[in-house]
């Protein structure tokens, strides 16, 4: 399976553009849906106001990520005799950074190399690493990399979750039987582990490592909707709507799936930083995904014991990492307290 | 009672037997015995090859029971070799995986208990702290502290653990191990630091809730107006009640000490159970994967067992059903 989703360098772009432009349109859907929900709208006109710098924050990665997915193959200007970059689907990004490769190491805005002491052909903001690539570039490029997992990731995660959880809570049963013996059987393997397995089960790759994050990580919210369904299922209006013998997949979609909203919103938030987080694990146990910052950050890890210190390769990525995952957790945390009934008290 | 104990170790076998299947369909339906061959000798091996390397490892057999081979297939044999403990050998070099699981046993869990039990205290204490000065700066100043710890990943906490302890204080040895009483204190006394600082800002967070949870309830209030200051409030009416949660915590916490931390162990180089799965990573070593897997899920379904067994012995709400 690892073959079929092998990227060739055109049908990379051509994917990375369609899930781009696949989690706009979401998005804009998402927000029209919003600004309908009043009480959602207010919620999130809340955390705007609480959060507004963080939220800034996540706009730029986004905009970065963006400028990389949108790729497109010839025009631009690629140094003499470069033939493989000529014909390859290059993005917004790397026609900002087309400069040749250096050699080797150079200290941020230094102007010879690090080790030879030869000259550079251009100053690098943020210097190179050991193969002479960009730094600055390489970390810009992470963006779109940890959107990319922690997007993909959530588009299986969530539905799936979603569908689980309703069908078990809503029918109970034998229904609810069986599926929450799967739950139990998968949360019983302990998580790094069950993922570790799944990734080298499926192969390496973006897409086994998403569905393998997508597996583990679905339990927790199934579990979630599972008991909300349940306590929805006796509320008045879906029992008023029973009687009147509304069918159940109406009312899961009118009564039940609404009232999980403001839960769907939360989770995304929250598992976004836990996805992006587990894929830089992997990373450092070489079966993570290729340019993101838990790459870069693992191959760091010999870098900081050199004299002397080479410091410029592990400190962007892991500040990009670490802003990223800060606003998260305070966009989440806000989103919490501004959504879910049962935190506010604990507020007060 | 019994026949709900019986009940309770019933579901926990079935959960195992789930497991097993998983792990089956996992490492025999997803990734076949060609595949795993494959990736240890290469893509480019010819058939000869790769049928001689599954003939080496067991995998030359078919998948489920049939006609002629009821006994002799990788269903049964990956099914009684994991449930009589034997484990079978690593794909790699043969060894006994058991072997492997017994040395590897010994330094995860002189890794994971120091480290679970000093976590323990210090997010037990610091959260009834902040429960007991809640509303105030200090409250916020440890949240705020958990949110930014909570957002490092566990990868820079030991790069920078090992960078400013090891390379620049010149404290502690970098990575290694040393089963000897008096070194063995110097080579986990940085992994121990580093994997306390890793979790315990999330660890604050959870018990800070538990803690304000109880606050607010009416046996406090009942306690205040009898006069009873807040310090003892604290300790004697909402420590004790809180207990419930934080032993579910410990308890559900405990089966995880054996399979050791994969990145502490991989990160500072102690022989565990860790470090063997993420060897069995490099090797491409899929039958230690899976018995590592196997091990886990045991041990966390008998933990699970064991926990709701006590419950209903020790808490009088909980009722058998």
């Amino acid at each position: 399976m690892s073959e079929f989703f092998s990227p060739g360098p055109v049908r990379d772009a051509l994917t990375s553009s369609v899930i781009a432009l696949t989690v706009l349109l979401l998005a804009v859907i998402a927000i029209i849906k919003v600004r309908k929900d009043e009480p959602l709208a207010a919620g999130f006109a809340e955390v705007y106001r609480r959060r507004r710098f963080s939220i800034a924050v996540l706009v730029l990665y986004c905009f970065v990520a963006l400028l990389d997915s949108i790729a497109w193959v010839g025009g631009g200007s690629v140094s003499e005799g470069d033939l493989v970059s000529a014909h390859e689907a290059r993005s917004v990004i790397d026609r900002v950074f087309s400069r040749p490769r250096e050699r080797g190491y150079s200290a941020p805005l230094a102007d010879k190399e690090f080790y030879e002491g030869s000259p550079l052909a251009a100053r690098h903001v943020l210097g190179t690493n050991v193969l002479g690539e960009d730094v600055l570039y390489l970390t810009l490029k992470g963006a779109r990399v940890a959107l990319l997992i922690g997007a993909v990731t959530s588009l299986i995660t969530i539905p799936l979750a979603l569908f689980f959880g309703v069908l078990a809570g809503y029918f109970g049963g034998r229904l609810d039987d069986i599926i929450f013996f799967i739950m139990s059987t998968l949360a019983s393997m302990p998580g790094v582990l069950l993922l570790v397995a799944l990734v080298m089960a499926l192969g390496q790759g973006t897409l086994s490592v998403c569905i393998a994050l997508g597996v583990t990580s679905w339990v927790g919210f199934a579990r979630l909707t599972r008991g909300e369904t349940m306590k929805l299922r006796q509320v008045d209006y879906v029992l008023a709507a029973r009687s009147l013998g509304v069918r159940p997949a109406r009312i899961i979609l009118r009564h039940i799936i609404p009232n999980l909203l403001h839960l769907i919103v939360i989770t995304f938030v929250l598992l976004f930083s836990g996805l992006v987080l587990s894929e830089a694990t992997l990373s450092w146990l070489g079966i993570g995904v290729g340019g993101s910052w838990g790459q870069m950050i693992a191959q760091a890890k010999d870098e900081l014991s050199r004299d002397p210190l080479i410091w410029w390769n592990v400190v962007p990525a892991g500040v990009a990492l670490f802003a990223l995952l800060l606003c998260l957790n305070l966009v989440g945390d806000a989103l919490r307290d501004v959504l879910d009934p049962r935190t506010r008290r604990l507020r007060a | 009672m019994l026949s709900y104990i019986l009940r309770r170790f019933a579901y926990g076998a079935l959960v195992v037997l789930g497991v097993l299947v998983f792990l089956f369909f996992l490492f025999f339906a997803v990734a076949t015995p060609d595949d795993i061959a494959r990736r240890s000798v290469g893509e480019k091996a010819t058939p000869a090859v790769i049928e001689q390397w599954k003939i080496n490892h067991g995998y030359d057999r078919p998948l489920f029971p049939g006609p002629g081979h009821y006994k002799d297939n990788l269903f049964v044999r990956h099914m009684t070799s994991m449930l009589t403990f034997d484990l079978g050998r690593s794909d790699a070099d043969g060894v006994p995986i058991k072997q492997r699981i017994a040395e590897g046993a010994g330094p995860s869990l002189a890794l994971s208990v120091p480290l679970f039990f000093l976590e323990l205290f210090v997010s037990v204490v610091v959260s009834l702290f902040v429960a007991f000065f809640r509303e105030t700066y200090f409250d916020r100043i440890v949240l705020v502290f958990s949110v930014f710890s909570m957002s490092v990943s566990i990868l820079l906490y030991i790069i920078g653990g090992q960078f400013l302890f090891g390379t620049v204080l010149r404290w502690f040895p970098l990575s290694g191990f040393d089963s000897s009483p008096s070194l063995l204190f110097r080579f986990l006394a940085l992994p121990v630091l580093v994997g306390v600082f890793a979790s315990v800002g999330s660890s604050i967070r959870f018990y800070r809730t538990v803690f304000l949870e109880e606050v607010h309830k009416d046996y406090v209030r009942t306690a205040r107006a009898k006069g009873a200051s807040e310090l003892r409030i604290m300790l004697k009416h909402v420590l004790p009640n809180a207990m419930i949660p934080i032993l579910t915590n410990v308890v559900m916490a405990i089966p995880f000490l054996f399979t050791g931390s994969l990145l502490l162990e991989a990160g500072f180089g102690i022989p565990g159970l860790g470090a063997l799965t993420v060897e069995a990573i490099n090797a491409n070593d899929f039958s230690t994967l899976r018995a590592m897997v196997f091990i886990g899920s045991l041990l966390f379904v008998l933990g699970q067992v064991l926990t709701d067994i006590a419950y209903t012995i020790v808490d009088p709400r909980v009722t058998l059903e």
